[in-house]
């Protein structure tokens, strides 16, 4: 391998500009393909003579250049570093004023794969004032181009806040914005992603997307054909609805809510994860957003999502957002427990009690929280009654003392508790005496005679 | 008589100490009832003091405790007073149950909205697509039916897809008869105008599509004359650019920026004001003036334009004068 690379570096330097290209070519083609072999090609310092004759070539070697630049820094933090340390940004910048589109593709993706891996070099990246060529690279009219300039944009502003405000002070928002409207899928994928990845780092910057009027042009993404611009339009809405109650109240104005649930309903496996969270940050963030959400039909999806998925992390997502959903009050509990969801997340939650997965753990955990927060309101007995049979220990101390609330109040619960066989099944829990399972049980018993505790 | 003394002395001594016990326990009841006096005296004073006292802060005390009686009152008062204004202003203005649930109508109203446009938006798509498909397919059998246009039946014998036991024709016949007849030709490869443009200038032979003049239409007039050998026209158009050596270096290479220092110094600082000399009989000809045709006659200028304006033609004139105005004339236009 290393053969290959010093017999091509004397051709880096031939007087024929073709001979040029075509060796700066395979030099690309070699490191796009392989993690060595890129390492071999940076140690054995050909970057240098790479790029030090850059702005005098032709389009041909510029482009091929960008490639082999592209193919080097995409594979590790280290050797993007190595890129960027000889000096390589300043003239990618070059490539990206030059007049022909497939330069200033090579370019900017080389930019992106550099500026992925870290913030630091994306920090460097902006430095090299990257980032108003990107903008007007957007506006150009291949399709190609704009793709390639909005993903690099995504992979700049994700790092940190103070990027992402950099990629804003150069105007990207309204290009962006006016973009989703185009109808190439892969194109409304990237901008979806850069859109979402500048909003979620503060506030401030989810309001600015907000004001650039995406949202009625939003939900139409949640409706498109391809996947992946569904999750990526979930997560521009969920990075918008995370922040404050007022943005989450928008969304719901606008009439978001239903068109995630809409997008839940249709999609299957990861696709419906960003959704999933987004009903959850809104949910959590007010009573009245939340009954906005039940009022909406939200329940049904997330409990299908409950039911259907296989993988840990969309459960976990899924009990949570219905755990934001039903913790706010009586009412909001009753249509969570009516929804007949309760039995499911008791099963989720003792089924992977046994393993010792870490992921299973954190699934297990969150499913607790959200039984708890759930059944700390709820008092909707009908649903409460499957759970009292089959509950372990901690999840039964909620559930009675449920009971312990609201049966002393309500006669027809009585009746019903005793003819279901509860009373039986209370009076055989064992509970240690002054405990607070003990005073639960205590308050049943009294509100019942002698003979029937019996 | 001792006996009689002692009994007598003995009953002296007794008497004297039961006179003296008499004496004492009169003292005695004397200062207790002095003492008791004494006591009932200070009792008195006390009482009188104290009752005093206690009349002058009587006041005090009474409109202290009326106070204090009408402050928990009121208190008790602005206690049910800020109780129903706190439950009428939440139910009212923050926890608004009518105002939560008409707002809760609005969004079900607006989502139910939201969702019969995006179903719009969603079959809209679809349609599109079918129509694309559909589209596809036409053109598909109409390529299909130019390739296979000998398939057509004839007057003498009948296509295939016209056979003499169905009532009418299939409807592929009717795209047969309707299609003109695909020749084969060449494919030609698209290349993209902007390619072409850069291409042309460092490419050694002409575009590769051109392999002759285009064709032109059958029926035209042939122009008449001998004609070049199409080859050689094809190379003398398609010259490959030969730019001499100024042209062919970039301008940002380091001798071009070089040069454009000395040439703005030149610019700045030329030496010779005129540089380019007049020759001169090229300045003759340039400083003759040549008046405009419309006023010069055949030997110099006419007097029309500017010495009078109206024209006379005497020869025209039926009778011996001319035309006689209702008003008079300008006066300006006159002689």
């Amino acid at each position: 391998n290393s053969g290959i690379v010093c017999l091509l570096r004397p051709l880096l330097l031939d007087v024929v500009p073709s001979i040029r290209q075509t060796a700066a070519l395979a030099l690309g083609r070699l490191a796009d393909y392989d993690v060595e072999l890129a390492e071999a090609i940076v140690k054995a310092g050909i970057l240098p003579q790479l790029i030090c004759s850059l702005p005098e070539e032709n389009r041909y070697y510029k482009k091929a250049a960008a490639f082999a630049l592209r193919g080097i820094a995409k594979h590790s933090l280290q050797l993007a570093q190595a890129v960027v340390q000889c000096g390589a940004l300043e003239m990618l910048v070059i490539c990206l004023e030059d007049f022909d589109p497939g330069v200033k593709e090579g370019a900017s993706w080389a930019l992106g794969y550099v500026a992925r891996h870290n913030a630091e070099l994306s920090q460097a990246v902006v430095d090299a004032g990257a980032v108003p060529l990107l903008v007007l690279c957007i506006q150009e009219p291949e399709i190609a181009l704009k793709r390639i300039a909005a993903s690099t944009l995504s992979d700049i502003s994700k790092h940190s806040p103070e990027l992402a405000q950099t990629v804003v002070d150069a105007g990207a928002i309204a290009h962006l914005a006016q973009m989703i409207l185009n109808p190439d899928a892969k194109l409304k994928r990237q901008v979806l992603s850069a859109l979402s990845q500048i909003a979620k780092h503060s506030v401030d910057l989810a309001e600015l997307m907000v004001e650039a009027e995406i949202f009625p042009v939003v939900l139409t993404c949640l409706k498109d054909s391809d996947e992946y611009v569904k999750k990526n339009g979930a997560t521009l809405i969920r990075e918008i609805a995370k922040h404050t109650p007022e943005l989450s109240q928008f969304i719901v104005n606008s009439g978001g809510v239903a068109a995630v649930i809409d997008c839940i309903g249709s999609c299957k496996g990861t696709v419906r994860l960003p959704g999933i969270m987004t009903l959850g940050y809104v949910a959590a963030h007010s009573e009245n957003l939340s009954m906005a959400v039940i009022v909406s039909k939200g329940i049904s999806p997330l409990c299908d999502c409950l039911i259907e998925e296989h993988e840990d992390h969309i459960k976990a997502a899924a009990a949570w957002a219905l755990g934001q959903i039903g913790r706010h009050t009586a009412e909001h509990a009753r249509h969570v427990a009516v929804a007949n969801v309760l039995p499911t997340l008791l099963d989720i939650f003792v089924d992977t009690r046994s393993s010792e997965d870490l992921k299973m753990k954190a699934s297990r955990f969150v499913t607790k929280k959200a039984l708890k927060n759930i059944l700390q309101r709820c008092t909707y007995l009908p649903a409460l009654e499957p759970l009292l049979h089959e509950a372990p220990h901690n999840i039964m101390k909620h559930v009675i003392g449920q009971f312990s609330k609201v049966l002393p109040h309500d006669s027809k619960a009585r009746r019903l508790f005793v003819t279901s066989g509860g009373l039986k099944k209370v009076q055989e829990i064992k509970a240690e005496p002054g405990s607070l399972l003990q005073e639960y049980i205590n308050t049943i018993n009294n509100c019942y005679p002698e003979e029937i505790v019996r | 008589y001792f006996y009689i003394f002692r009994a007598i002395d003995e009953d002296r001594k007794t008497k004297y100490i039961a006179a003296l016990k008499i004496q004492r326990w009169f003292r005695a009841c004397r200062v207790r009832a002095y003492l008791r006096h004494l006591s009932k005296m200070a009792t008195l004073i006390q009482k009188w003091w104290r009752g005093y006292l206690r009349r002058k802060n009587f006041r005090e005390v009474v409109e202290r405790a009326y106070f204090i009686r009408k402050l928990k009152f009121y208190n008790e008062m602005a206690v049910r007073i800020q109780k129903m204004w706190r439950g009428y202003y939440v139910r009212k203005y923050i926890h608004n149950f009518y105002a939560l649930k008409k707002y809760l109508e609005a969004v079900s109203v607006n989502n139910e909205l939201v969702r019969s446009e995006l179903q719009e938006y969603a079959e809209m798509k679809e349609n599109e697509e079918k129509m694309k498909d559909l589209e596809k397919k036409e053109k598909e059998k109409k390529y299909q039916a130019r390739k296979m246009h000998y398939l057509l039946s004839t007057e003498q014998i009948p296509g295939i897809y016209n056979s003499p036991f169905r009532k009418s024709p299939d409807p592929m016949e009717l795209l047969l008869r309707k299609s003109k007849p695909l020749t084969h030709r060449k494919q030609k490869t698209e290349s993209s105008f902007a390619d072409e443009l850069y291409d042309w200038p460092t490419c050694k032979k002409p575009p590769a599509f051109v392999r002759a003049l285009p064709l032109l239409p059958a029926d035209r007039q042939k122009p008449q004359g001998p004609f070049r050998d199409p080859a050689e026209v094809l190379r003398q158009r398609y010259k490959p650019l030969e730019p001499t050596l100024r042209v062919r270096e970039s301008m940002n290479s380091p001798p071009a920026k070089a040069r454009e220092a000395t040439g703005r110094e030149e610019w700045r600082s030329p030496i010779h004001d005129n540089e380019f000399l007049p020759f001169s009989s090229y300045h003759k000809k340039a400083e003759k003036y040549e008046p405009s045709l419309c006023k010069s006659g055949k030997y110099g200028r006419e007097a029309y334009g500017t010495k009078h304006f109206r024209e006379v033609h005497p020869k025209k004139w039926i009778a011996e004068r001319d035309f006689e105005t209702l008003f008079s004339s300008i006066v300006l236009f006159e002689k």
